[in-house]
């Protein structure tokens, strides 16, 4: 029964993953990630993203503060911020994102304000869509971290273990 | 000619002049002179005066006249005209004396009545009257022309009308008077019937006989040919039937009468065409019927000329030929026209068709550059989710599944390796086709990428198959090529080999070659090379690995272990190399079932295989030997197959290399001097460069250790890996030295055995588990159990060898990459030291040597490429003034303290690699230009990590 469950959670992450390569949110470089995650590092995955999604935040709050001031656009900052989300959007697989993030620094070479401005909003979008899946992926695969755990120990831990 | 006639008879005229033309000319001619005879007389008479260019043969002619049938009608015809003619005059004078005797009669009767009416008066007027009755008598038989006028004139049925009293003296005088007047009006009646009489006299004389007629009628037809001849370009003649001339009317007359008269055109003439003519005419006088003809004259007379010629023969009266009429008319100009015409016809449609088929080709060309273009962009977006599914469908495999599960998992990744195999090979070829792909220079040691692709080779292999292997001592030790593509096209032609090879053998063979050198030698080159690896086999295993182990590695705190083996051999032929290149020729062969002849030339075709029924028994795209060509011809060298169906086929690719420059052999001199005691021996196993691998050796040797040797349907790259790995697992316990090459795989198979990441938290349980499965049953080995053990053996021993082996630094600022990077290389079994932009690079080199820096190329502070362009330049001179200058501050101290070997060891080229955002070859050639090594592309993978360090960390 719970070897179902766990059966089941692993069905449901993969489905979600499927889901967002399908959209093209993701793409096989997330699988690398998953890849580097083995026992010494069981939580590789989640770090990382975790790192990026704080590491992105505030560089989108840069972005928008700095776009947000009418006159003084720095678009040459912009620029290296943009590149720097690229950069760590590419090595996780957010494979929106960094589009999003191309399409911005083109406008933002171009000094093309409203696109700037479009394009922010799309990589916030992106961002926070990312996010949510994300999180519930690890919400799921941390679920099922659990249920596996609890597979060979005593039978009283199996009551507790859906709460969990 | 007839016109003239026309006014007295025109009724005759068609009948004369149909007899004296040809049909065909009746209309023309009538048409042209009807109008005015006058004129057309006129100058008809100056025509006879002028011109005489006839020659006529006046005997023949008579005689043609005589006997010809056209003669013989033409005079009947003549003679029947004048005789119609005449007849028609005697009808009219007939006509006319009938007339005038009638009227005769009437005037007798009338001068009756006058007598009966004057009985009386006899005396005294009779003396009037009686002259006019003698003249009456005279004149009856004269008075012929005219009698209808008269009868008009003669007012005989008139009554006097005499206002006197009848036979008063009055009356009769009045009565007198009266008969005066008529007796003069009949006397001047009667003068001028005299005169008519003349006239007709004269008419009668004047008429002409028959033969005077008939010559002015010819000479009316005459005078109209010559006038209507006058100028034309036309030849006309009369020939017999020997062919001699006869007659000829030239216009324009070259030779004379007697040059031409009684001649035949061969005796006139010679040159081309004057033969076909005579022979033409000949043909005409045998069958009876006109014929048309041009013919091309070539004659020293009048040099080129093309006339049409109408040839009618001329029959007897018995209906033989006995010659024929020839017109010529010459077309030369009509001819040269038309021929240009033709040309300029044929010209415009050659154009024309060359046109549409150059349209045709431009189209095609841009299809095929669109469905290229396509079909890479397709491979790509179809890599991309494939490689999803493959490395999801690995990851599953890593999860606790049941035999039939992994079954059907082991057909899914290997169906998914398939696929993208041949998506690669798609976008290589594309890649090639476009000229896209680049090139990479490295510098690389041949013998150990034979032994390499052997050893994978052997590793997969399924079959009870020798592989062999031989390099030629002249064989440089180390060259420069682009390495990753050589080894792809011996993987490959070797792949090929063992897939259509049953029993036997497979080998590589290679030997420097002079340039372009012939096929010839291949076969006794082959023989010695077959004996010496016979006589090698007892220790075949021996020369296969020339490495050392991993214990000596350990022992030894230095990093350049292999490096040392192997350069200490470049003594020999290294010293002597300069920077030059050499043709270096890679048999592969073997003993399989060969290629018939009429499959050679779709050898190399795209997708196309020996036939259908091979590509159905082995499988395959079809698309590998293709890629393999263009490799090679893209490096510059060439690939030939030689083939005896049934027994064996050798590919042969020859390729140019460079050699490793003085400078370097010097170096590793040096170096190799401290590592020559550990390898002993070595020299001579290099050198020789024997590689064996036989399946019977290869399974005893295994089979102390583990019987899973030789594991089924694992791809490649596990199968070589496992294969050092799984020798290596004992080794640390027991302490022997290994007889595989174990530390230089040791890189590989972490790599290998990385790539199937998993979970590994029943590790320990499934290597115990493990073992004793493969014992019992060989073929139910799956790549994953494998590749599990194999990293689980390798945590503990291998890596950390290579740990302390390799120091790796990463230069890069972005937190995520750094972690990620990181722990790729943790997973490939190598510690890193990182720094975050180019400053912090130059000093982290200068504090310690490292074996490879990856770098990226865009960061803060200082970028990548001016960061290698620093340590470039302390390569080369020994000194960091250019870093110092560029305003980093320098550790002064640590410099100094190296001592003497590690600033040797420093001042050896690092490989530097770059990271890059863009995959654009600009930003590659930059790369290149600024002294990095190669390049990957961000985001990096762990495939693409491992070739990387593969390539320089040997």
């Amino acid at each position: 029964m719970l070897g179902l469950s766990v059966e089941q959670l692993r069905a449901d992450m993969n489905r979600l993953l499927a889901i967002l390569f399908h959209q093209g949110v993701l793409d096989e470089q997330f699988l690398q990630l998953q890849q580097l995650q083995d026992e010494s590092s069981p939580n590789f995955v989640s770090e990382v993203v975790t790192i990026y999604f704080h590491e992105s935040e505030k560089l989108l709050r840069n972005l928008r503060a700095l776009l947000v001031d009418k006159e003084l656009s720095d678009y040459k900052k912009m620029g290296i911020h943009l590149n720097q989300l690229m950069g760590s959007s590419s090595s996780i697989g957010a494979q929106r994102l960094r589009n999003v993030c191309a399409a911005f620094r083109a406008a933002s070479e171009l000094n093309n304000r409203p696109g700037c401005l479009r394009a922010l909003e799309l990589l916030e979008y992106e961002y926070c869509y990312l996010k949510n899946k994300l999180h519930e992926f690890f919400q799921i695969e941390q679920q099922r971290m659990l249920a596996a755990a609890v597979r060979y120990p005593a039978p009283q831990q199996h009551r507790n273990n859906p709460q969990g | 000619m007839g016109c003239e006639m026309e006014s007295d008879q025109p009724e005759d005229l068609d009948v004369v002049l149909t007899s004296m033309w040809p049909e065909d000319m009746n209309e023309a001619g009538r048409q042209f002179n009807v109008e005015r005879p006058g004129v057309d007389q006129d100058m008809l008479e100056e025509v006879t005066i002028n011109k005489e260019p006839k020659i006529v043969d006046f005997q023949r002619l008579m005689e043609l006249t005589n006997y010809s049938d056209k003669g013989n009608g033409q005079l009947v015809k003549l003679v029947k005209n004048w005789e119609f003619k005449q007849a028609n005059v005697v009808r009219l004078l007939r006509e006319e004396l009938d007339q005038l005797s009638k009227q005769q009669q009437e005037v007798e009767l009338k001068k009756l009545e006058i007598l009966e009416e004057h009985r009386f008066e006899k005396d005294g007027y009779g003396g009037d009257k009686r002259p006019i009755s003698i003249l009456d008598e005279n004149l009856r038989y004269l008075y012929q022309d005219a009698p209808k006028r008269r009868k008009d004139v003669v007012s005989q049925g008139k009554i006097v009308a005499i206002d006197a009293e009848y036979d008063s003296v009055v009356y009769w005088k009045q009565r007198a008077m009266h008969l005066e007047k008529l007796l003069e009006a009949s006397l001047q009646r009667e003068q001028v019937l005299v005169e008519k009489l003349q006239e007709s006299i004269e008419n009668l004389e004047r008429q002409s006989t028959p033969v005077e007629e008939l010559s002015q009628v010819l000479k009316r037809a005459d005078n109209f040919l010559h006038f209507v001849l006058q100028n034309a370009p036309v030849v006309i003649g009369h020939q017999d039937k020997d062919m001699r001339y006869r007659f000829i009317f030239n216009h324009f007359p070259s030779l004379g009468e007697q040059d031409i008269i009684g001649k035949t055109d061969v005796e006139i003439f010679t040159g081309a065409g004057v033969k076909e003519s005579q022979d033409f005419k000949r043909e005409v006088l045998e069958r009876g019927l006109p014929a048309k003809r041009e013919i091309t004259f070539e004659t020293e007379l009048f040099g080129s000329k093309t006339f049409l010629i109408y040839v009618e023969p001329v029959f007897s009266k018995a209906g033989e030929t006995i010659g024929v009429n020839y017109m010529g008319m010459e077309v030369t100009d009509q001819v040269r026209k038309r021929e240009k015409m033709a040309k300029l016809r044929e010209e415009f449609a050659v154009q024309k068709a060359k046109e549409t088929e150059l349209n045709k080709t431009i189209h095609i060309t841009e299809e095929t550059m669109r469905a290229k273009q396509m079909l890479a962009t397709m491979s790509h977006e179809i890599r991309s989710p494939l490689s999803g599914v493959v490395s999801m469908t690995e990851i599953l495999a890593t999860t606790n599944l049941d035999k039939e599960q992994r079954q059907l998992l082991k057909v899914m990744l290997s169906s998914g390796d398939l696929v993208l195999q041949l998506i690669n090979d798609i976008l290589d070829l594309s890649k090639v086709e476009s000229g896209v792909m680049k090139l990479e220079a490295t510098k690389f040691r041949p013998r150990e990428v034979v032994k390499h692709v052997l050893q994978t080779a052997a590793a997969s292999l399924q079959k009870l198959l020798t592989l062999e292997g031989h390099v030629a001592e002249d064989v440089p030790i180390e060259v420069i090529g682009d390495v990753l593509r050589i080894r792809q096209i011996l993987t490959n032609l070797i792949s090929n080999a063992i897939k259509f090879t049953h029993q036997g053998k497979v080998g590589i063979n290679l030997y420097v070659v002079p340039e372009l050198s012939d096929m010839n030698e291949q076969g006794s080159e082959k023989k010695s090379q077959v004996q010496s690896t016979d006589s090698a086999n007892t220790n075949g295993n021996g020369h296969a690995n020339n490495s050392t182990c991993p214990e000596e590695s350990e022992l030894k705190n230095r990093s350049c272990d292999q490096n040392g083996d192997q350069m200490d051999q470049d003594k020999e032929s290294g010293t002597k190399a300069e920077e030059r290149v050499v043709w270096i020729r890679c048999d592969v062969y073997d003993t399989g079932i060969g290629i018939p002849e009429h499959a050679m030339s779709n050898l190399f075709k795209k997708y196309m295989q020996v036939g259908a029924d091979t590509a159905r028994k082995y499988g395959g795209t079809g698309l590998g030997l293709a890629i393999c060509k263009q490799l090679v011809e893209l490096m510059g060298g060439y690939l030939t197959v030689s083939s005896v169906e049934h027994h064996g086929s050798t590919f042969t690719f020859v390729l140019p290399y460079k050699v490793s420059s003085a400078s370097d052999t010097d170096e590793t001199d040096e170096l190799s001097d401290t590592d020559h005691q550990d390898v002993l021996g070595d020299d001579d196993d290099l050198n020789s460069g024997m590689f064996l691998f036989q399946p019977r050796t290869l399974g005893t040797l295994f089979s102390s250790q583990l019987n899973g040797r030789i594991p089924k349907l694992l791809p490649n790259s596990y199968g070589n890996n496992c294969n050092g790995l799984l020798e290596d697992c004992p080794l640390p316990f027991s302490n022997i030295a290994s007889n595989e090459g174990v530390s230089e795989e040791g890189s590989d198979s972490t790599a290998g055995a990385m790539e199937t990441t998993s979970s590994m938290l029943e590790i320990q349980h499934a290597g115990s588990d493990n073992l004793k499965e493969q014992e019992q049953d060989r073929s139910h080995f799956i790549a994953q159990e494998i590749a599990s053990e194999c990293s689980s053996t390798n945590r503990t021993t291998v890596e950390k060898d290579e740990t302390k082996q390799h120091k790796i630094l990463l230069v890069e600022d972005n937190k995520i990459n750094i972690m990620v990077a990181k722990s790729m290389m943790k997973q490939l079994g190598y510690a890193i030291d990182v720094v975050s932009n180019g400053a912090e690079a130059v000093r982290a080199v200068q504090r310690s040597a490292y074996h490879l820096i990856l770098m990226d190329v865009y960061m803060p502070v200082m970028d990548g490429l001016q960061a290698t362009r620093l340590i470039r330049s302390f390569e080369e001179t020994g000194s960091w003034e250019e870093a110092v200058k560029a305003g980093i501050e320098m550790e002064a101290a640590s410099h100094q303290s190296c001592s003497t070997s590690q600033v040797e060891e420093t001042r050896k080229r690092v490989p530097i690699i770059a990271m890059t955002a863009n995959t654009v070859s600009e930003s590659a050639d930059e790369c290149y230009a600024n002294g990095m090594d190669s390049f990957v592309s961000k985001p990096i993978t762990l495939q693409t990590l491992r070739q990387c360090l593969q390539s320089y960390l040997v």
